[in-house]
């Protein structure tokens, strides 16, 4: 606690003053009724910048987009009943895919809490089952604890996002602050066991065909360097979650790319015959690991993860170690004898050979992965890539040279539509230098498209690139490959234009439907600065290969 | 059923519960959900504050399951979760408040 002459404050006023110590600049939210006390405290702050979301759904993934592409916690706001519902799914997002946030809501007044009143729900309660911690407040006093806390939590050991809801009168209830509590940060992990980590050394020392595999974690942990070091001190073949992609350079010689449901055949066979699995951030997803009773059927499993419960979650681990990514990397590399396994990496290099990932029409912008190649093309490392969910994601997981942690930011564990527009909102408002690329989809991004006009009040630096193909393709290729062909509700009838809408909230536009030299295009669109719509048009038939049927073994893909 | 064959079938099915946790009134909610969205069933639940009301005592009795030592991990990481021992079926917590069951 910092001691000043006391104040007398408000409730309001207190969170406003608490958000300050806690270094935060941006947040986004939309006001309400029951949030009006705060709001009115805010706009009185110099340092917090208030950006207006047009649905909080939105709020809530431009607070994503800026925690996912700093590491640091980020606040989004909402109003009580309606508002605080519609953040729930971006809440659940950030649970499933660990990222640190910290949501405020309003609530009615305490003594019409439980009387149905105007824009109540149980916020508390409908907030349990995806945050890492809730706090419902009863008096401004409180808050003095609770917001510190609640960044305190909200980073702390694996990362998540807490829900702090504040009635309307503990935001109008004055009360006198003499001492300031210090703002919240990470807490300590205690150091990994170094009896579990000599043990990890010698089964990696003894194997023959390691492989390791990197999760979100190792983002989470900021260990890329270490994991990569680690990877090329002992001469491990290396294959990344969809949340772990750019924490090794996808053209590093160890890297084999994505594994699982949509990895390459390379990939997955190399798994299947792999004596010693490292998993390192990472949770033995059903995406990644296909059946789990066949996956890695061979191998010894070593598992280093921060959270305990994920230790024999999905696969039971000869050594589990619990710790924070980094520092076990540092205690255990040390202790591997530095290998070139050419035995080991002439079989990855062979099957690499005979059964890559294929990727047809990379060199023709007009195709899915031709797009794809020729936007990271225009750009470099720096640029910011986000996705809505669907064919485009997974396209642009396989062909998209992710190389620096951060760089990628998908919605992973949720798997939600209308993610990527406000999370690139975000991320180009907590860095504005960046280029943010947003991969959307026609599905995707009618879920947020109401954020097109947030995007254009902020000027951000956000380019869209919308691939059409008038369907919700990820489920129309499921039904075209294992419901019998029997397309149904995953073709639109009525397709927007996408081009007047994007005019239609301030927009720059390109179609490159239009365009007789689409790489040029591109090239000067995503080189103008401010929100640009990339309008292309794709097959509907095209799908994304190969592809791991749901609950199937990885080794049985299906294409590519 | 005779008491013996009561007793035996209780100790090979279930396990007793003991958390200590922070008296407020979302615990149990958090502490419960961990098992309902699991679908795993609590058979008994006795909550009564400690000492000077801060902290409480929840005992929960649950089916031995292979699930069990995932759900005590994840009770453990509950905020307000300070301490989760395991004890079994035969702990008298539950026993001797059969006479309220009748």
């Amino acid at each position: 606690m910092s001691t000043k002459k006391p104040e007398t404050l408000t409730g309001a006023q207190i969170v406003v003053r608490l958000l300050e110590r806690q270094g935060v600049t941006t947040l986004a939210g939309i006001p309400g009724g029951a949030i009006l006390p705060f709001y009115d405290a805010l706009s009185q702050s110099t340092q917090l910048r208030h950006v207006l979301a047009r649905h909080e759904q939105g709020a809530g993934f431009m607070a994503q987009g800026m925690a996912r592409a700093t590491g640091e916690v980020a606040v989004c706001l909402a109003s009580s009943g309606p508002g605080a519902t519609n953040l729930v799914t971006a809440i659940a997002d950030a649970k499933l895919d660990s990222i640190p946030l910290v949501a405020i809501t309003g609530q009615v007044p305490k003594p019409m809490i439980g009387t149905d009143a105007f824009q109540e729900v149980d916020t508390y309660g409908l907030s349990i089952p995806i945050t890492k911690h809730n706090f419902l407040v009863g008096s401004a006093e409180e808050l003095l604890d609770v917001i510190p806390r609640a960044f305190r939590l909200a980073v702390s050991g694996r990362p998540g996002p807490v829900l702090v809801d504040i009635p309307k009168d503990v935001q109008n209830q004055r009360v006198d602050v003499s001492e300031w509590p210090e703002p919240g940060v990470a807490e300590s992990i205690p150091l990994p066991s170094s009896e579990l980590i000599a043990r990890a050394a010698a089964m990696i020392n003894a194997s023959k065909t390691p492989m390791l595999y990197l999760g979100g974690g190792v983002v989470h942990s900021g260990a890329s360097s270490e994991a990569t070091a680690f990877a090329e001190k002992a001469g491990l073949p290396t294959v990344m979650t969809l949340m772990a992609l750019g924490t090794m350079p996808v053209d590093h010689a160890l890297s084999l790319g994505m594994l699982g449901m949509h990895g390459a055949r390379y990939t997955n066979y190399l798994l299947d015959e792999c004596d010693l699995l490292i998993a390192v951030g990472a949770r033995f997803d059903d995406r990644a690991t296909g059946k789990v009773a066949a996956f890695c059927p061979q191998a010894k499993i070593i598992h280093i993860d921060i959270d305990p419960s994920e230790l024999d979650k999905i696969k039971t681990a000869h050594v589990g170690i619990q710790g924070d990514v980094k520092a076990v990397l540092e205690q255990l590399v040390p202790q591997v004898h530095a290998a070139l396994r050419t035995d080991w990496l002439s079989r990855v290099a062979e099957l690499k050979a005979a059964h890559p990932l294929r990727m047809p029409g990379i060199d023709d912008p007009r195709t899915p992965y031709g797009l794809i190649r020729a936007v990271a093309d225009c750009l470099d490392d720096e640029a910011t890539i986000t996705t809505d969910v669907g064919q485009h994601q997974m396209w642009v997981a396989q062909a998209y040279p992710l190389r620096r942690p951060r760089q990628w930011l998908t919605s992973g564990g949720l798997g939600t539509m209308g993610f990527g527009l406000p999370a690139a909102i975000g991320a180009a408002l907590a860095e504005p230098e960046r280029t943010v690329v947003c991969f959307s989809g026609d599905g995707s991004i009618l879920m947020n498209v109401q954020e097109f006009a947030s995007a254009a009040e902020e000027d951000v630096n956000v380019k869209v690139v919308l691939m059409n193909n008038s369907s919700l393709g990820l489920v129309f290729q499921q039904q075209t490959m294992f419901y019998g062909e029997r397309i149904f509700s995953s073709k639109f009838k009525g397709v927007p234009n996408f081009i007047k809408v994007a005019e239609g909230f301030g927009w720059q536009t390109l179609d490159l439907d239009k365009e007789n030299d689409p790489q040029a295009a591109l090239s000067k669109a995503l080189a103008t600065r401010g929100p640009m719509l990339i309008h292309a048009s794709i097959d509907m038939n095209e799908q994304v290969l190969p592809m791991v049927a749901p609950g199937a073994a990885n080794k049985d893909m299906i294409g590519g | 059923m005779n008491s013996i064959t009561k007793h035996e079938s209780r100790t090979l099915a279930h396990t007793v519960l003991e958390l200590n946790v922070n008296n407020h009134a979302g615990v149990m909610s958090h502490v419960v959900g961990m098992f309902s969205r699991r679908a795993y069933n609590v058979e008994g639940i006795l909550c009564m504050p400690v000492g000077n009301g801060k902290t409480s005592r929840i005992w929960l009795m649950v089916n031995e399951d292979e699930r069990l030592d995932q759900m005590v991990k994840q009770v453990e990481k509950l905020e307000d979760v300070l301490a989760v021992r395991r004890h079994g079926a035969a702990h008298e917590v539950f026993e001797r408040l059969e006479e309220f069951f009748q």
